[in-house]
């Protein structure tokens, strides 16, 4: 094919400073884009104001979209679910038995625990639901793990909020526009939940991978160490995420610590709960002004 | 290269020549909007395809700075720390600018070459800048970087059919 044309635009000198002035603008809009993610970097929550913005413009799309499709994802499965309707019948009636025994179980424990906390007068934080929203779109193209939901400041979210869903933990809030609010996943390279084992509470950080697992290392090297099966539950220190929400089952052992497998996975993230910050640091006590 | 009509075909709109790159570039951005919750990074980045497609095809309209704003818009949508995308579309063009004038005869085959190096630094570039060393995304990241350079045909065609919409450049 022909060759590029030639770029220098003849004996103009307008032309050729216009065209010099384009290299020097590119140039300088680098370093900028080099200060600003300096910037970013050390302040994360420094331009959180945009991107919020940019988001409420782009959520309604999103949601619309997202209603759209699941309605048609649902099909298929509405129409397994019919032929499958008579083995899975037989199978919920053996697991009502199960479970009916697992309750008594529990309401007797519960009953003791309750039982047990007021002889200890322990007070409990609440961990009230502050708000239930769609997570409906997520940084797809970028390696962080990202999640949008469609919620904000007008329903009561606020940065550092914990977020779950139906099966276990989802992640966090990082920042929170009007109507929308962004979602540290639990499965970020940047995301560290402490957990305990459920078994024996013997705790540990559970961070994310990047590929979809979670990390998990034990607090105390040697005398814990977790093993395949173990499901690990938010510990509650840290005073984010309240305890006992599911995270994570154990399903390998590597070489300092053990891979464990979130049990909200986000392929299947639809609806997900805005839980109160833990513990929230009290605000420092009004100072008298002295007269 | 003369748009479908010859002499005769009606004039393009003056906005449609400025409207439809600019609004291509911030659609392929705007992929991160669809409704997915993705595990891994696994859709390409459409709006740096796109823009490398425009400015491959009409290296003489997407002008050297370009990148900056689309950069710009790319990181409030994609998640990335903002500046990152500014920073390596605006090196990333930069490159290709300079690859670009000594080559001596042109072919879609060092476009897609071009286009693929320009893909791959910015991605990987994007992963130091945004991920821990020792996040496991790599593989991944891999996997995304050959989707991407095999799926730019493809958005080099779709720019090549709106260019003829848009009319005599």
């Amino acid at each position: 094919m022909a060759p590029p044309r030639n770029r220098r635009p003849g004996f103009s000198r307008r032309a050729q400073y216009s065209l010099f002035i384009g290299y020097v603008i590119a140039i300088a809009g680098a370093l900028v884009g080099a200060v600003l993610l300096a910037l970013s970097t050390l302040n994360p929550p420094a331009f959180s104001a945009l991107r919020a913005g940019t988001a409420e413009v782009t959520a309604p799309v999103s949601w619309a979209a997202g209603s759209v499709w699941s309605g048609i994802a649902s099909i298929p499965s509405a129409i397994g679910s019919f032929f499958g309707v008579r083995g899975e019948n037989a199978r919920l009636k053996d697991q009502i038995a199960n479970d009916r025994r697992q309750l008594l179980r529990a309401r007797a424990i519960a009953f003791e625990n309750i039982r047990l906390k007021k002889l200890l007068a322990a007070r409990e934080p609440g961990t009230e639901t502050v708000a239930t929203a769609r997570i409906i779109s997520s940084s797809a193209t970028s390696t962080r793990r990202y999640g949008l939901i469609y919620a904000g400041l007008v329903q009561g979210i606020h940065a550092g909020m914990p977020v779950r869903g139906p099966d276990g933990l989802v992640g966090r809030i990082l920042e929170a526009g009007p109507d929308t609010a962004r979602v540290l996943l639990l499965i970020d390279p940047e995301s560290i939940v402490p957990v305990r084992r459920t078994k024996d509470g013997a705790p540990g950080f559970a961070t994310g991978r990047g590929d979809g697992l979670l990390d998990v290392k034990p607090i105390a090297l040697g005398n814990a160490d977790y093993g395949p099966g173990d499901v690990l539950v938010t510990s509650g220190s840290g005073g984010i995420f309240p305890p006992n929400v599911p995270v994570a089952k154990v399903f390998s052992r590597n070489r300092d610590g053990v891979l464990a497998k979130p049990f909200e996975s986000p392929d299947a993230f639809d609806y997900a709960t805005i839980l109160r910050t833990f513990m929230t640091a009290l605000p420092p006590a009004a100072v008298e002004k002295q007269p | 290269m003369r748009p479908q009509g010859g002499a005769f075909a009606p004039e393009p709109s003056p906005t449609a020549i400025w409207l439809i790159p600019v609004a291509s570039v911030i659609a392929g951005s705007l992929i991160t909007i669809l409704p997915l919750i993705a595990t891994f990074p696994v859709l390409p980045p459409l709006g740096l395809m796109t823009l490398l497609a425009w400015r491959l095809l009409r290296p003489e309209w997407m002008r050297i700075w370009s990148p900056l704003p689309f950069g710009l818009f790319d990181d409030l949508v994609s998640g990335q720390p903002l500046g990152s995308a500014m920073l390596l579309w605006t090196l990333a063009f930069l490159i290709v600018d300079l690859l670009d004038r000594r080559l001596m005869s042109r072919d879609f085959w060092q476009d897609w070459v071009l286009a693929s190096g320009a893909i791959a630094f910015c991605l990987f570039g994007g992963r130091l800048i945004a991920t821990p060393l020792a996040a496991h995304v790599d593989t991944v990241l891999l996997f995304q970087v050959v989707a991407a350079m095999l799926l730019y045909p493809f958005v080099a065609r779709i720019v090549a059919w709106l260019d003829t919409k848009r009319g005599p450049a």
